[in-house]
């Protein structure tokens, strides 16, 4: 900030935005760096669509007809995971959206720490170039990749794969972890301490509560992440045995560590969502989020007890009855805080004046699919089920719907509400409709079979099935051509806005946007609120 | 089939509870919606929790479908041009915040039943061992001398007609019809995962720690599993094939897999060690 006093009305001190490249490779504005972390989402995303893709086409019949070396399919399905979570949701969600739009709801005209931010994103670029050149080292032998998983378990990913790999996506996690823990800092920094005056914390927007909730996961799960792949990288480098039992270790004290940080991450994608959700339907309801309370509340109590049920993944490695009981209970619970939320939602909505403007069929979507993504999640909290659905499909298809259904509908419905205040053009109702349908269509005929793929017993991470799983895997793969087509619209509709350029009132729509960036042009100046507002 | 009332049937049209008639016998069977048909005593308390957790799911589901479209219905900006402007009603949520908790508690208490009827192993009629390797199992019968054989997926050339894609093997897991049969499962190399569907069990094979598991087959039959933890290359080509018989047939192979498999314990086959090598000394 600046070291002189501002009055209103005076011109601000710095003589505007550098030009060129430099303005965005050494961005420390928020709004810069948050389309910088959002066009590179986008980036991302087509990468890890495309492995989508590929998959889907070796799925479509029984047989091997594409990936001759299955290993190169484990290696697929490695990066698929890893880019869809750490290049893709967390980027745009958190870093993307979370960038542009909190400063700004809260008043506040930067983040704490905007040189921070800055390294945070282009750690994150790094991060994602040591991943991809991952892919074209030796990683198991014969090959080149990391074909772990994205969960990297020993000893697969030690002893299995000799090759250096696997060490380039350790260090890619590293920096991606770092990435988001500087970022949580600045988030966690700029909400506590830079709000409006008159913007109590009970005033603030709900997004503004998800990504402070979320900021505090990544803060204390991220650690852990680091400390298991560091663990990890010095067993396969430098005669470490943590995970391996010939030196004394084990190899489920990874699982454990991993998914402390697992399970918490993906709560780290459903909060912002969450967040996300609730600003829309309140502006095409037009009335505010019904119970905010209680939806703070919520989100508290879902990011709290996401970190005590982490070996809800584990139900099958031989853990103590007593043990998987406790974990089933506390996973259950979690039913409860999310159900709030689902109901909540739909209160909203309840005595409102709904319009079906794009972001709105986006939010509507997520509730309904979100849901089916939910309650699958407590048929796997059973252990007892669990034993037969556990690495089937069925899991597969569970956290599809709460991702893919609910994370990446959370990120349109954002990306259609908040596009004319980023750009300043107006999207096409028209194309984000079809983009709509054709996507909610896709996904799906895409995932609803892989419930039935599972509960048949279909095991995960597999590039070829028997027999009696082609049906529905043909049925699925045509979900995923027709996800694709309608990704393909998505780009035209971002074109026609681009080249049509309809400018974008400040408040595109109507009384029911009322957070502060709707009071901003758009888009925004390039420096806002260098005297905060009042809040009332 | 299980028909227990015309609601299941609902749910199970909606795709999950019950296994479709014609579901295979201990595999999957083409355009399978529900889980493979039960050929053991805690498959069939799995089976029974199954269909009444699908149900309530399908209840719940349904509910915040049917609250979406009437919303949708009544409160759009044609038929309802001015909003409410209520933005709370604390009756209305603490219900729906204690009717989900007493949900999720009675449901707690049935999945603990089916939890500790699988977890507490009774006392077993026999013994088999499992050992997961890269890419096949090896099956040692601890009680009946120590024999061990590896059972690796038979490739398209060596499989008869009728004998499935993926999932038959040369040398199957033998097992007497309704005697508990305790499972102990390791790992030789990596992780693997024991599991069979049919039989509702599924236990990782972890290197260094010893895992068990049971069953009691219920049918005579050969019911098929697939390893289930991401184990390499061939994770998807391991399978894991029992054979369950009458307890003098068991016994007529007892006395043949002694002599056969006797001898040469646990060294695997030499085309396997062959494999092996080539493989790690990284050749395609």
């Amino acid at each position: 900030m600046a070291d002189a006093t501002i009055t209103p009305g005076a011109k601000p001190l710095e003589p505007g935005p550098l030009v060129g490249w430099r303005r965005y490779v050494y961005a420390t504005n928020h709004k810069d760096i948050g389309t910088l972390y959002l066009s590179f989402a986008l980036i991302a995303s087509l990468v890890g669509t495309f492995l989508s893709i590929a998959m889907r086409l070796e799925l479509h019949e029984p047989g091997l007809q594409y990936f001759t070396n299955p290993q190169i399919y484990n290696v697929f399905v490695t990066a698929h995971g890893l880019i869809m979570i750490f290049f893709v949701l967390m980027p745009a969600l958190i870093g993307g959206f979370g960038n542009w739009m909190v400063p700004i709801m809260i008043g506040a005209p930067d983040m704490a720490f905007p040189r921070l931010n800055n390294l945070s994103f282009w750690f994150l670029v790094s991060s994602f170039t040591l991943f991809c050149s991952s892919l074209f080292f030796p990683g198991a032998p014969g090959s080149d990749g990391a074909g772990t998983g994205w969960t990297l378990y020993p000893l697969l990913s030690t002893k299995g794969h000799p090759g250096p790999s696997v060490d380039f996506v350790i260090l890619s996690l590293h920096l991606a972890g770092a990435s988001s823990i500087l970022g949580a800092i600045n988030f966690i920094a700029t909400i506590l301490n830079m709000r409006a005056p008159g913007m109590t914390m009970h005033k603030m927007p709900l997004y503004v509560w998800s990504i402070l909730i979320t900021a505090f996961l990544l803060v204390l799960a991220l650690p852990v992440l680091a400390g298991a792949i560091t663990m990890l990288l010095v067993d396969r480098n430098f005669g470490a045995t943590f995970f391996n039992p010939e030196g004394g270790g084990d190899p489920i004290l990874f699982q454990h560590l991993f998914w402390f940080f697992g399970h918490p991450e993906v709560y780290i994608m459903a909060l912002p969502a969450f967040g996300i959700i609730s600003t829309v339907i309140a502006t095409f309801a037009g009335k505010s989020i019904f119970g905010y309370l209680g939806m703070v509340y919520a989100m508290v109590s879902i990011g709290f007890i996401g970190f005590i049920v982490w070996a809800h993944h584990m139900f099958t490695v031989g853990l103590n009855a007593n043990t998987q009981a406790y974990f089933v209970a506390a996973s259950l619970l979690i039913a409860v805080p999310t159900g709030i939320k689902i109901f909540s939602w739909v209160a909203t909505m309840w005595g409102g004046s709904i319009e079906f403007r794009t972001p709105m069929l986006w939010a509507i979507g997520f509730v309904f699919l979100f849901t089916v993504g939910g309650v699958t999640g407590v048929v796997l909290a059973n252990a007892g089920l669990d034993r037969v659905l556990h690495d089937t499909y069925f899991v597969v298809a569970h956290f599809h719907y709460v991702l893919s259904l609910g994370a990446l509908f959370a990120i349109f419905s954002g990306w259609y509400y908040w596009f004319p205040k980023m750009t300043g053009y107006l999207l096409s109702e028209t194309i984000g409709h079809i983009h709509f349908w054709v996507t909610f269509i896709s996904v799906n005929v895409l995932f609803f079979p892989q419930h039935f793929l599972g509960a048949a017993g279909m095991p995960r991470r597999i590039a070829d099935y028997p027999d009696a799983f082609a049906g529905w895997n043909f049925v699925s793969s045509l979900g995923a051509y027709g996800a694709a087509c309608g990704a393909v619209i998505f780009f035209i509709g971002m074109a026609e806005a681009f080249y049509r350029k309809r400018p974008a009132p400040a408040n595109p729509w109507g009384p029911g946007a009322t957070t502060l960036e709707w009071t901003l042009s758009s888009p925004p100046p390039y420096h806002q609120f260098e005297v905060q507002p009042r809040i009332s | 089939m299980r028909i227990r009332s015309p609601l299941i049937v609902i749910a199970s049209c909606l795709g999950m509870s019950c296994g479709v008639a014609h579901a295979g016998f201990g595999q999957p069977s083409p355009w399978q919606t529900g889980l493979q048909e039960s050929d053991t005593t805690v498959m069939n308390a799995l089976v029974a929790f199954n269909d009444h957790i699908m149900l309530l799911i399908t209840l719940i589901a349904g509910l915040v479908f049917a609250l979406l479209v009437g919303v949708m219905v009544r409160f759009n900006k044609r038929a309802n041009p001015t909003p409410s402007k209520r933005a709370g009603n604390l009756p209305i949520e603490v219900t729906w915040t204690v009717v989900p908790f007493i949900i999720v508690l009675v449901m707690t208490i049935f999945s603990y039943r089916l939890l500790y009827f699988e977890e507490d192993v009774p006392t077993a009629d026999l013994t088999v061992k499992a050992t997961g390797h890269q890419w096949y199992w090896d099956y040692t019968y601890p009680d009946n001398g120590n024999f061990e054989f590896s059972s690796e997926m038979l490739d398209d050339q060596s499989r008869k007609p009728g004998q499935p894609r993926l999932l038959a093997v040369d040398n199957e897991l033998v097992v007497p019809v309704n005697k508990v049969v305790r499972v102990r499962v390791i790992g030789g190399d990596v992780i693997h995962s024991f599991a069979v569907p049919s039989f509702g069990i599924k236990v990782d094979a972890v290197p260094g720690r010893l895992n068990e598991t049971w069953f009691k087959a219920t049918h005579e039959g050969t019911y098929y599993g697939q390893c289930s933890e991401l184990c390499g290359m061939n994770h998807s080509f391991m399978p894991i094939a029992i054979r369950v018989v009458s307890e003098e047939k068991f016994n007529e192979w007892l006395a043949y897999a002694k002599n056969e498999f006797g001898q040469s314990a646990r060294a695997p086959s030499p085309n396997k060690t062959a494999a092996i090598d080539k493989y790690n000394r990284g050749a395609d």
